[in-house]
């Protein structure tokens, strides 16, 4: 794409931002920031990507995971507050979902061991593994303040810990994988997936776009299940003391 | 308090606050074993917290609580809320049927309970067997607190906490539970603690009472004493719920 053609795309800013004058929406301020900030992000991040790549450092492949993960540790842990230590475990978790996957991929020689496959795979995984752990959370949070009297139930009838929550962890484990299973299901029948897309229209053969896209879907399924489960048993322990009580607030 | 039975539990200067709030202020006294002890008081004066306390679900910020002449923390506090069981107010329910309601504390424990024995248990508390596979979202307050208390028979606690179980009952079902509950007192020596707000209750079923205001235990003794407190707030107080 010429540089002409790519400054014809901010017409698709231009309608929004007159729609919001027109209709008095208030979001203009919004929309230009986040345009001018879209703009400076990933022109910074194709240069990086770029030096990355002509390097084929290891270092530098690991110092743009570690980063990857630390963003996405910053932004989903603001969900948690009210578990102990989720910062850690949020970390933790994404840490060993980019390592089981990666280790698979690169283990059983699906990807190549380069830059090329691993930094946005890694991508993929560790956003949809954030987007997965906040979903887990808001879910986690309000399913344990609302049914407060059940876990006391199960306690007070000499349940432990893990048996008193189980039911909620359970509940916010399916409902935070019910977007990613959903998604799958209508996969090519209602939207065609935005890496799949990229590539036809990078000129790759449709098949091979395929292929892809289907190791990425079943690389996700995992991501979305070993997050909600990992973050789960990592977080409900810190809900209670060792005397076995529910702590409040 | 009576001194010829030994104390099923014993607060010793127990404290209980909440942030700034106090909730139970240097509790001292003894539930005897085998007996029935009511908590009669005001709202807000603290009952249902020092069952919690029994129970463990909570702990004392201060002093220190004796079941069965060991200080609780030294319980595994599984062992000790199967020992001393509680049945609340609000009788909280898992969703499901009456039947998975009545199994839970053998589940707990990676049993179950029989058919027979859960229809023995709904027939106790006065409630017709036929009722063990209705879901529990269809039942009425009356007939979800009869669960709860048969519920919470079901692992047959030495000591037994009440919480104003009868406040939702009509007079029939009420005297039904009363009765069941001097069986369990009598049959099996159950020590049971039982909070109610109706003063009646409190002379016909309890052996002794507590009566209990702003976080304070000011009177206890013989359940007659409501007849004649000593107390000038507890004297008040019974005016005021008589009248």
């Amino acid at each position: 794409m010429s540089y002409w053609a790519l400054s014809l795309t901010l017409i698709f800013v231009l309608i929004p931002l007159l729609l919001s004058k027109t209709l008095n929406l208030g979001l203009g301020r919004d929309m230009t920031v986040a345009t001018i900030r879209s703009i400076i992000q990933l022109l910074a991040v194709g240069y990086v990507l770029k030096f990355v790549f002509d390097s084929e450092s290891l270092l530098y492949i690991f110092l743009m995971v570690a980063l990857m993960i630390v963003a996405a540790t910053h932004n989903a842990q603001k969900k948690g507050a009210a578990i102990q230590g989720i910062t850690w475990k949020i970390a933790v978790t994404l840490i060993f979902v980019e390592v089981l996957t990666q280790g698979i991929l690169i283990g059983f020689n699906i990807t190549p061991a380069t830059a090329q496959y691993i930094i946005p795979i890694s991508g993929m995984v560790v956003g949809n593994s954030m987007v997965l752990s906040i979903l887990f959370l808001n879910r986690f949070t309000a399913e344990v303040e609302d049914h407060q009297d059940q876990t006391e139930l199960i306690l007070s009838l000499g349940g432990t810990p893990k048996q008193a929550i189980h039911r909620q962890l359970i509940n916010s484990i399916k409902a935070s994988m019910i977007p990613t299973i959903e998604s799958q299901k209508t996969v090519g029948l209602v939207q065609l997936p935005g890496m799949m897309s990229g590539q036809i229209i990078a000129g790759a053969d449709p098949i091979q776009a395929v292929q892809f896209q289907l190791l990425i879907m079943f690389l996700l399924l995992t991501t979305a299940a070993v997050t909600s489960v990992f973050l789960g048993y990592l977080s409900y322990p810190t809900l209670f003391n060792k005397r076995m009580q529910l702590l409040k607030g | 308090m009576s001194t010829q039975y030994k104390p099923a539990i014993h607060f010793q200067h127990v404290d209980y606050r909440i942030g700034d709030l106090e909730i139970l202020n240097d509790i001292t006294g003894s539930f005897p074993q085998g007996r029935i002890t009511t908590l009669v008081g005001p709202s807000g004066a603290g009952k249902s917290t020092l069952l919690k306390l029994c129970n463990g679900l909570i702990s004392p910020e201060n002093g220190e609580i004796f079941v069965k002449d060991k200080a609780i923390g030294e319980y595994d506090p599984v062992e000790l809320r199967r020992m001393v069981g509680m049945a609340l107010q609000s009788a909280p329910m898992i969703s499901g049927t009456v039947y998975e309601n009545l199994n839970l504390p053998l589940e707990l424990q990676g049993q179950q309970l029989a058919k027979e024995e859960a229809v023995e248990l709904l027939e106790d508390v006065g409630l017709k067997g036929d009722l063990l596979d209705r879901k529990v979202k269809e039942l009425s307050g009356g007939q979800r607190q009869k669960v709860s208390i048969a519920r919470t028979l079901v692992n047959k606690p030495e000591i037994l906490l009440m919480d104003e179980i009868t406040s939702s009952l009509d007079r029939a079902s009420k005297l039904e539970v009363e009765e069941l509950i001097s069986k369990i007192n009598r049959k099996y020596k159950t020590t049971i603690i039982w909070i109610t707000h109706n003063l009646q209750q409190a002379l016909e079923i309890g052996d002794y009472t507590w009566v209990m205001m702003d976080g304070q235990v000011v009177e206890t003794g013989e359940s007659s004493l409501l007849e004649d407190p000593q107390n000038d707030r507890v004297e008040e107080f019974v005016k005021g719920v008589v009248s």
